[in-house]
C-alpha cells in the first residue's frame, strides 16, 4: 500500500489536540442524539427542568425581597448610628421596660467624638389621629429635630424641614410624609394648610420626598413634628419612648464610636461590670448583616430541599440513558468494530447525559426566572426578583454533576460492550 | 502479511464445549485475493471475527503484519483494527442517522485527525467507489449497492492493510453483486489484500484463491487459475 501516506502514530506532542478533536465529536454525537429524540430527551430533562426551576424562582424571590429591604437601610447610611433601649426577656415578664434619658442625649453630643447628627427621635401616641376638615388617616408621628433628615437621609420635596428655632419654640409645625398628604386628600402643595394632629392644630411646613413601599407598606405615611412639641404633647412628665439616631463621621470608625458610646452610657446608667446593657447601638450593618443571615439560612434550606428534586431527575436520565445504550448496542459495535476505543465510547455517552441534565438546568433557570417574575406581579407591592449570579453558576454546575454521576452507569455498560455480541444484537 | 499457526476456538455454552475452530494453519500473502467459504456452522464467522481482532482465539499464534496479536488489551485491538483492518458487512452496518461522507470519515476520528483532513479523506475515498456526488446524503436515501459501496469507502478510508468482507452481497441482488465484486477486483489490481467470507460459490469463483471450512478445520485451500473477471462494469 501506499506507505508515505499512512498516518503517523499519535505522538505525545497533538495528543492533546486529538483528545481536543474526539471531544468535539462526542459533544456533537450528543447533540445530534438529543435531536434525534426531541421530545424523549425534553421529557428526560423534565426532572431536573423542574428541580432548577423551582430553586432559581425560590431563591430569585428571596434575594429580591433581600436586596430591596437592604437598599432601605442602604438610604439609612452605612455611618448612621442608632441607640435603643433594650429589655432583658425577664424584664419584659415582669413589665419592666428600659427606656433612654433625656441626659443620655447630652451624652453623646458632648462627650463622644468623631460624631454628627446627633438626634432625638421619639413616636408619641396622640389620641385622634390625623384630621384635615372631613377626611382622617392614622399615621407614624415622629418628634424629632432638624438633625433627622441628615442622619436618616431624607429631605422635603417642598417647603421646609423642622429646624432647630421650630423645636426650641415648641412650635405647631408638621411635615407631612407624601402618603399622610395623599390620604388627607390634601394639595400637591399644601404649605400653610393647618390640620389637627391629636386634636391639637398644626401647621404644614413642608412635604417629605416619596420612598415608595416595602412589603406593601408604605415608608411614607408618617408625619413630623418638633421634638419638644411632641414632649410637651405627651406630657412632660410621662416617660417619651425615645430612640437616639447620630452618624459616624469616619466610616472606619464605627466600632470605636460604638464601644465609646456603650462605655459612657454603661457608666450613665450605673451597669455593674456583670450587668447586661439596659440599651442597644445598632448600626445599619448589624441590622442589613442580620438579614441577610435570615435571608441565606432559607435559602440555604430551600436549596437542599429542591437540590434533591435534581437527584431524582438524574434518576430519570439514567434510566433513558440505559435505554439509549440498549437501542445503540449495534451502533456499539460499528463504532468498535472501526476501532473506537473504551474511553471514547465511556466519554460519548457521558458527555451526552451531562449535555441533557445541562441543557435541562438551563432551560429550568429561564423558566425559575420567568416564574419568580410572575409571582413577585401577583404578589402585590413584592419587590422584582433577582437572579444572583451564584445561582446560575450553582445550578448549572449542579445538573452537569447530576447529569456526569448519573452518565457513569449507562456510559460504563456502552464501553464495556463486547464488539462482536454489539455487532450482532438485533 | 497473515500467519495464523494452531488457531482453536471453543466456545462454552452451558455444559457443552462448541469448537469452531479446531487446529487452524493459514498464511496470505499481501496482494491476495482470497475467499473463505464453507456452510453454515463451519467455523466461517469465528473466522472472521479472529482474523478481524474483533475476537481472540482461544488456542495459536496470530501474526498480523508482523505483531502478534494474541495478548493485546482492547485497547489495542481497537488500534490495530482502525490502522490495519476495513471491515465490510452484509447489512453495511452504516450509522443511519449521519450522513455518507461523516460515515466514512467515522474510523480517522478515532485516529485523532482534525475534522478537515477527515472530511477531505472521506470524500476521497467516497470518489474512489464513484458516490462523489452523493456526500451529503442518509444512507437511508441511498440503494442497497450504494451503501454497500459506502461501506466500501469506509473501509478504504483508514488504509489498511487488508479488507475483510462479510458476506457483503448477501443483501444485493445479482447485477448489483456483480458491480461491488468489480469494485473488490479494481482495488485488488491497486494492490489492497481481500478476505471475502462468503458461502456462494459464485462469488468466490471471483477471487484468486479458495480456502474452504468445515466443522472448524481447513479441508480445501486452492489457487483458482481463472478467476471472473469484472465485466467492464
Amino acid at each position: 500500500m501506499n506507505e508515505e501516506t499512512r498516518d503517523a502514530p499519535i505522538d505525545e506532542g497533538n495528543r492533546l489536540q486529538a483528545f481536543f478533536y474526539a471531544m468535539q465529536e462526542c459533544l456533537r454525537s450528543a447533540l445530534g442524539s438529543i435531536r434525534s429524540h426531541r421530545m424523549r430527551s425534553f421529557l428526560t430533562m423534565l426532572g431536573v427542568i423542574i428541580g432548577v426551576a423551582s430553586v432559581i424562582c425560590i431563591v430569585s424571590l428571596l434575594q429580591g425581597l433581600t436586596r430591596s429591604v437592604m437598599n432601605e437601610f442602604q438610604g439609612f447610611g452605612g455611618n448612621a448610628l442608632q441607640i435603643v433601649p433594650e429589655t432583658s426577656r425577664e424584664d419584659r415578664m415582669i413589665g419592666k421596660w428600659n427606656a433612654l434619658k433625656a441626659a443620655d442625649l447630652d451624652l453623646v453630643k458632648e462627650r463622644v467624638a468623631g460624631v454628627s447628627n446627633v438626634t432625638p427621635m421619639a413616636f408619641p401616641a396622640l389620641p385622634g389621629g390625623v384630621r384635615y376638615g372631613v377626611n382622617s388617616t392614622v399615621a407614624q408621628l415622629i418628634a424629632t429635630t432638624s438633625w433627622y433628615q441628615l442622619a436618616n437621609q431624607s429631605y422635603p420635596r417642598i417647603g421646609r424641614f423642622i429646624t432647630t428655632s421650630d423645636n426650641d419654640s415648641r412650635r405647631r409645625v408638621v411635615v407631612l410624609g407624601d402618603k399622610a398628604r395623599t390620604d388627607l386628600k390634601l394639595p400637591e402643595d399644601p404649605l400653610g394648610t393647618f390640620i389637627q394632629v391629636g386634636g391639637e392644630w398644626f401647621k404644614i411646613v413642608g412635604v417629605m420626598e416619596a420612598r415608595g413601599d416595602m412589603f406593601g407598606q408604605s415608608l411614607d405615611n408618617y408625619l413630623v413634628i418638633p421634638f419638644e412639641t411632641g414632649r410637651a404633647l405627651a406630657g412632660m412628665d410621662k416617660p417619651l419612648n425615645m430612640v437616639i439616631l447620630l452618624t459616624v463621621d469616619n466610616i472606619d470608625a464605627v466600632n470605636d464610636v460604638t464601644s465609646r458610646i456603650t462605655a459612657l452610657m454603661r457608666r450613665e446608667h450605673k451597669i455593674g461590670p456583670k450587668d447586661q446593657d439596659d440599651f442597644k447601638v445598632q448600626t445599619s450593618q448589624s441590622i442589613t448583616e442580620t438579614i441577610q443571615r435570615v435571608s441565606s439560612t432559607i435559602t440555604v434550606v430551600i436549596s437542599a430541599v429542591v437540590g434533591i428534586s435534581l437527584l431524582v431527575g438524574g434518576v430519570g436520565i439514567m434510566n433513558i440513558m440505559l435505554v439509549s445504550v440498549t437501542e445503540r448496542t449495534r451502533e456499539i459495535g460499528i463504532a468498535k468494530a472501526l476501532g473506537a476505543p473504551r474511553n471514547f465510547i465511556l466519554m460519548q455517552f457521558l458527555i451526552e447525559a451531562m449535555l441533557l441534565a445541562v441543557i435541562g438546568g438551563i432551560i429550568g433557570i429561564g423558566l425559575g426566572w420567568l416564574l419568580g417574575v410572575l409571582a413577585a406581579k401577583m404578589i402585590p407591592h413584592f419587590p422584582p426578583p433577582a437572579v444572583p449570579w451564584w445561582a446560575i453558576v450553582g445550578a448549572t454546575g449542579f445538573s452537569a454533576l447530576v447529569g456526569m454521576l448519573f452518565g457513569i452507569l449507562p456510559a460504563r455498560r456502552a464501553a464495556n460492550l463486547a464488539p462482536i455480541d454489539a455487532l450482532r444484537h438485533e | 502479511m497473515i500467519e495464523l499457526r494452531g488457531i482453536g476456538k471453543t466456545y462454552r455454552m452451558g455444559d457443552t464445549e462448541l469448537n469452531a475452530l479446531v487446529d487452524v494453519d493459514l498464511d496470505i500473502a499481501r496482494n491476495e485475493y482470497v475467499a473463505l467459504i464453507g456452510p453454515s456452522g463451519s467455523g466461517k464467522s469465528t473466522m472472521m471475527n479472529v482474523l478481524g481482532c474483533l475476537d481472540l482465539p482461544s488456542t495459536g499464534t496470530y501474526k498480523l503484519d508482523g505483531e502478534t496479536v494474541a495478548g493485546l488489551s482492547e485497547d489495542q485491538l481497537a488500534r490495530v483494527r482502525n490502522r490495519k483492518i476495513g471491515f465490510i458487512f452484509q447489512s453495511y452496518y452504516l450509522m443511519p442517522r449521519t450522513t455518507i461522507a461523516d460515515n466514512v470519515a467515522q474510523p480517522l476520528i478515532y485516529r485523532g485527525l482534525a475534522p478537515a483532513v477527515r472530511r477531505e479523506r472521506a470524500n476521497a475515498a467516497l470518489a474512489r467507489v464513484g458516490l462523489e456526488a452523493r456526500t451529503l446524503h442518509k444512507p437511508n436515501e441511498l440503494s442497497g449497492g450504494q451503501r454497500q459501496r459506502v461501506a466500501i469507502a469506509r473501509a478504504l478510508v483508514g488504509r489498511p492493510e487488508v479488507l475483510l468482507a462479510d458476506e457483503p452481497t448477501g443483501n444485493l441482488d445479482s447485477k448489483t453483486a456483480r458491480e461491488i465484486m468489480g469494485v473488490f477486483g479494481d482495488l485488488h489490481r491497486e494492490g489492497m489484500t481481500i478476505i471475502i467470507v462468503t458461502h456462494d460459490a459464485a462469488i468466490a469463483a471471483w477471487c484468486q484463491r479458495v480456502v474452504r471450512l468445515h466443522d472448524g478445520r481447513i479441508v480445501e485451500d486452492r489457487q483458482q487459475a481463472s478467476h471472473t473477471h469484472a465485466e467492464s462494469a
